[in-house]
């Protein structure tokens, strides 16, 4: 290894591993995997049992898998997107034993038994969900790629504040009640760049009203 | 066609289903999660193996050592690529004699303009340049063993500091500096001025989709399903960078997931899903990492400016200087932030000039209206001190400050097409309600928070590209319209498919419509604002070669009138769908330009008004309210135009109070290479924004009399946010972004 110190930086923190990008700090702890335990065997594979959109699924996977990559490279249903793979973004949002979560943040093997829906669950394009319809007459959206997650997100959500689930932003812990504030508060969590935002809370707030009447 | 003349009455006036809001006919499946993006075409490549790229640790020097064979010998490895077995691959070929940045998007290029060759050796030139791609099985696999390809990097100096490089930048040759009158005397003589200097950031598009590729070849033939802007500066791009034949590549960029001019480029998982495709003799696909994104991609890059405005009591400019510090690496442009001030206000005395560092840092690009987005920040937050110098109200110093004719071009008289930046100010401060404004900064308060108006013009320059179409009058009267036009969000699917049924004369949904393909006719491509324009005036043509072919084969005169379904002359009515009886009538056809964009100055204008609200505690800085108002000539669709003014305003929002990329100068990074530490707007953090637009028609600009709208949203959105934050609280904050550490030592003390 020849590296040569540069302005007040360590030998240490420039050696590393190619894929150390968070942070050269890191890079001591990745440059410590040894040879050995590289030639290891992939990690056992795993039989997982759930039901997706109301099918009952029966996979056997690397148990690194991702509940979204589960659902994207095994169960090819690609509706749910990859912004971040790190639960940054919200694109692959599911709604996970009736609450949503971000599939990329969990492991496949962690959901044996359960149910799921991802937004190919909630409509076709021929018999779209109220909220999907709601986010076309809308322009909810541009590119269409955080789209699925905030379609998914949007329909959990508004369980969420019919259940009572108070926000950050909710006046009264006791009794959360429907608002424009409550939805951007709870929405925030779905990145969309192209910035459909008005759109999108005037979609949800089309599909509220229409629950209620 | 050519268009040479400005337009006259023609089909697209009728307005039964151009500029309609319809919703999108790309919608359906968005929402349901049917459109397929670059990585998810399971179905023609079922057994794609994924590359997964490993990103260089250093920002510049050498690798000193590399270690692959753990990565290789790793369960489910296929290939690892690095500089020691990666084929030859080819650069640009000569420099471009390019003078702005409009034409290095341009399109006389050199050749191997988009080209992108990766792993050509052990020198590091930015951090996360590809230094190794490996390929296995599955994408666990490949992930996991890219952790294992051991690199040993001998580190150089690097030069990553734009304050540092800024004292021996030299003049930008991308650039068009300007000298026009006594800029010196005039500015040393005049009554009030400003000398202020500002700077904006590192930006990065962000946009959501990573960019993907899926490469798969059949014999010497290549197919990308990719994810870029511009599907023939993809095609070139990798084909010039492999060295094979434009026409042995296809593209394929059907459904992008945002750009805003980080697609105008290919990368590593283009080029190295490529070889590893033929090395491996099976389609290869790759998304890049998001922490690669930021550091492996272009970004907006950083300006300081220095702006110097003088006045007369009046409030009439009598100079008008702008200076320009920008900083990038060897042979890339930086942000060109003096164009917008080429032509927005008058002033007989004039300087403008730029200048360029060399950055070791990751390479510049275009990001959402390159130069203006940057420069307006500036320019129209020194034009509001100026008003502030002067006890004048901002709105009316634009006002006496407007000109209807280039005012740098001196050798000839350059009219605008089509200028309407004081209806936008008129308009604007109407719906708002400028007029309640409180022109003292610090007065207004609602509980704890400080509230502020502020205002800002924007512009920016119209450009328009050649741009192919293919329309089919099929059997049964349903209409084809094929184009190797992108949809980044855009509305390019609809407005194009909105053209065709007014052309033709039939309901919307008689259309159907196929984007990006390179197989289909070569069109301008979603970047610098032309693409909405130009691609559909590509369509016009089309069709109104398609009119030409059916009017003949029917007998009809070549002046028939297309309405209804029908094709009708001289009280004559045949359906249209009778000329496709005997089979398909098929037309195809390119609009090309000739001059009127230089005898013209064309851009497109807009004026934003703003409420803030900045917590007298915290600091904290939050948009409450802003309107916004937009002069982009015909608008083509009314619902996806709008969207595309919302999805600006909120990207200026987001440059003006959070964004920025930043700088570790010890390795030559951006340090904050994720979602979670390069902010960018959330819901909560917009307000129902209001949009206007103001009528107009520039018949200058293309047969469809529409220009430019995709960049225009952003364009002095920074400036209207300062200018409110500035009335709020009296602190003016000249170093975007407005975080609350820029404010909070300044603001007054809370009682
Ligand atoms: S992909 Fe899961 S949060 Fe971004
Ligand atoms: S629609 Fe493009 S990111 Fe939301």
């Amino acid at each position: 290894m020849h590296t040569e110190p540069t302005g007040g930086v360590s030998r240490r923190e420039i050696l590393g591993t190619g894929a150390a990008t968070a942070s050269m700090l890191a890079a001591p702890a990745m440059a410590a995997v040894t040879p050995d335990k590289a030639r290891e065997a992939d990690p056992p594979l795993v039989r997982v049992m759930l039901t997706v959109n109301g099918k009952p699924e029966n996979l056997t996977l690397d148990a690194r898998t991702t509940l979204l990559d589960m659902a994207r490279e095994h169960l090819k249903l690609t509706g749910s997107k990859k912004g971040c793979d790190h639960g940054q973004c919200g694109a692959c949002t599911m709604i996970v034993e009736g609450r949503r979560v971000n599939s990329c943040l969990s492991l496949a093997v962690m959901h044996d038994g359960d149910t799921i829906t991802t937004i190919e669950g909630l409509g076709t394009p021929d018999k779209l969900h109220p909220m999907q319809a709601a986010f076309v007459r809308h322009d909810g959206y541009q590119c269409g790629y955080c789209t699925p997650g905030q379609i998914v997100s949007a329909v959990a959500m508004l369980e969420e504040v019919r259940s009572g689930a108070p926000s950050f932003v909710s006046p009264d812990l006791e009794h959360a009640e429907y608002s424009d504030t409550e939805v951007r508060e709870r929405m925030s969590g779905n990145l969309c760049r192209c910035a459909a935002y008005p759109n999108i809370v005037a979609a949800i707030g089309d599909v509220h009203a229409g629950k209620k009447s | 066609m050519k268009f040479d003349k400005p337009a006259g009455p023609n089909p697209t006036d009728r307005m039964r289903i151009l500029g309609k809001p319809f919703d999108r006919v790309d919608g359906a499946i968005k929402v349901a999660g049917q459109a397929p993006y670059s990585y998810e075409y399971h179905d023609i490549a079922p057994n794609a193996a994924y590359g997964v790229m490993v990103g260089a640790g250093i920002g510049k020097g050498r690798i000193a050592t590399m270690d692959t064979r753990d990565a290789e010998r790793a369960p489910g490895v296929l290939l690892v690529l690095t500089h020691r077995n990666a084929p030859k691959m080819f650069g640009q070929q000569k420099k471009q004699n390019t003078t702005s940045q409009e034409s290095s998007e341009g399109s006389e290029e050199a050749k191997g303009a988009h080209a992108a060759p990766q792993l050509q050796g052990r020198d590091i030139k930015q951090h996360d340049e590809a230094v190794a791609f490996v390929v296995a099985e599955t994408f666990e696999q490949a992930t996991a063993a890219a952790h294992l390809v051991r690199i040993g990097y001998s580190a150089g100096k690097g030069r990553f500091s734009l304050t540092e490089g800024a004292r021996n930048a030299k003049p930008n040759p991308e650039a068009e500096d300007a000298h026009v009158g006594d800029f010196d005397g005039a500015f040393a003589a005049a009554a009030v001025k400003v000398d202020v200097t500002y700077t904006t950031p590192n930006q990065s598009q962000a946009m959501m989709e990573p960019h993907a590729t899926l490469a798969m070849w059949s014999g010497d033939q290549l197919t990308l399903h990719t994810s870029h802007q511009i599907t023939h500066w993809s095609t070139e791009g990798v084909a010039d960078t492999l060295g094979i034949p434009h026409d042995k590549v296809r593209c394929v960029c059907a459904y992008i997931g945002g750009g805003f001019g980080s697609k105008l480029e290919v990368y590593g998982d283009a080029v190295l899903s490529a070889v590893a495709a033929q090395k491996l003799g099976r389609p290869v696909k790759c998304a890049l990492t998001r922490p690669q994104i930021f550091n492996h991609t272009t970004h907006r890059p950083p300006t300081i400016q220095r702006l110097q405005l003088a006045a007369g009591r009046d409030g009439r400019l009598l100079a008008m200087g702008h200076t320009t510090w920008t900083g990038d690496q060897e042979g890339a442009r930086g942000e060109l932030a003096t164009e917008q001030s080429r032509l927005m206000y008058g002033g007989a005395n004039r300087k403008l000039e730029t200048y360029i560092a060399t950055l070791d840092l990751p390479k510049g690009g275009s990001m959402r209206a390159p130069g203006e987005a940057a420069g307006l920040f500036a320019l129209e937050g020194a034009m509001d001190e100026l008003a502030e110098a002067l006890d004048m109200d901002p709105v009316e110093l634009r006002i006496v400050n407007d000109v209807q004719q280039d005012p740098t071009t001196q050798d000839k008289v350059r009219p605008f097409s089509d200028r309407k930046l004081v209806e936008c100010m008129r308009q604007g401060a109407a719906k708002f309600g400028w007029d309640r404004r409180n022109r003292r900064p610090g007065q207004m308060r609602d509980g704890s928070l400080l509230i502020g108006h502020g205002m800002a013009g924007g512009i920016r320059n119209n450009m328009v590209k050649a741009s192919g179409t293919r329309v089919t009058l099929q059997s049964g009267g349903r209409v084809l319209v094929e184009t190797a036009m992108t949809d980044i969000g855009t509305g390019s699917y609809t407005i194009n498919a909105q053209t065709a049924a007014e052309m033709l004369g039939v309901p919307l949904d008689r259309v159907s419509i196929k984007l990006g393909d390179s197989l289909f006719p070569k069109a301008a491509g979603s970047g610098g604002s032309w693409g909405g324009n130009s691609s559909t005036a590509g369509t016009y043509a089309a069709c109104m070669a398609l009119r030409t072919a059916i009017a003949a084969r029917m007998g009809m005169p070549a002046d028939a009138e297309f309405v209804d379904g029908q094709i009708r002359a001289g009280g004559r009515s045949i359906p249209l769908a009778s000329a496709a009886a005997n089979g398909p009538v098929v037309a195809e056809d390119t609009i090309t330009y000739g001059d009127l964009e230089k005898t013209y100055a064309q851009a497109s204008f807009a004026a934003h008004f703003c409420e803030v609200a900045v917590s007298a505690v915290t600091g904290e800085v939050r948009v409450r309210r802003m309107t916004s108002a937009f002069s982009a000539g015909r608008i083509l669709n009314a619902k996806t135009a709008r969207s595309q003014c919302l999805g600006g305003m909120t990207m200026g929002i987001g440059a003006a109070l959070m964004e920025a990329l930043q700088v570790d100068e010890r390795f030559g990074y951006f340090a904050n290479h994720d979602l979670a530490e390069y902010h960018v707007p959330v819901h909560a953090d917009i307000p129902d924004l209001d949009v206007i637009f103001v009528d107009s028609l520039d018949t200058k600009s293309s047969p469809m009399k529409a220009r430019g709208v995709g960049e225009l949203g952003i364009c002095g959105v920074g400036a209207a946010v300062s200018s409110a934050v500035a009335n709020a609280t009296g602190v003016r904050v000249r170093d975007f972004p407005i975080t609350l550490d820029k404010l909070l030592p300044h603001l007054p003390k809370v009682a």
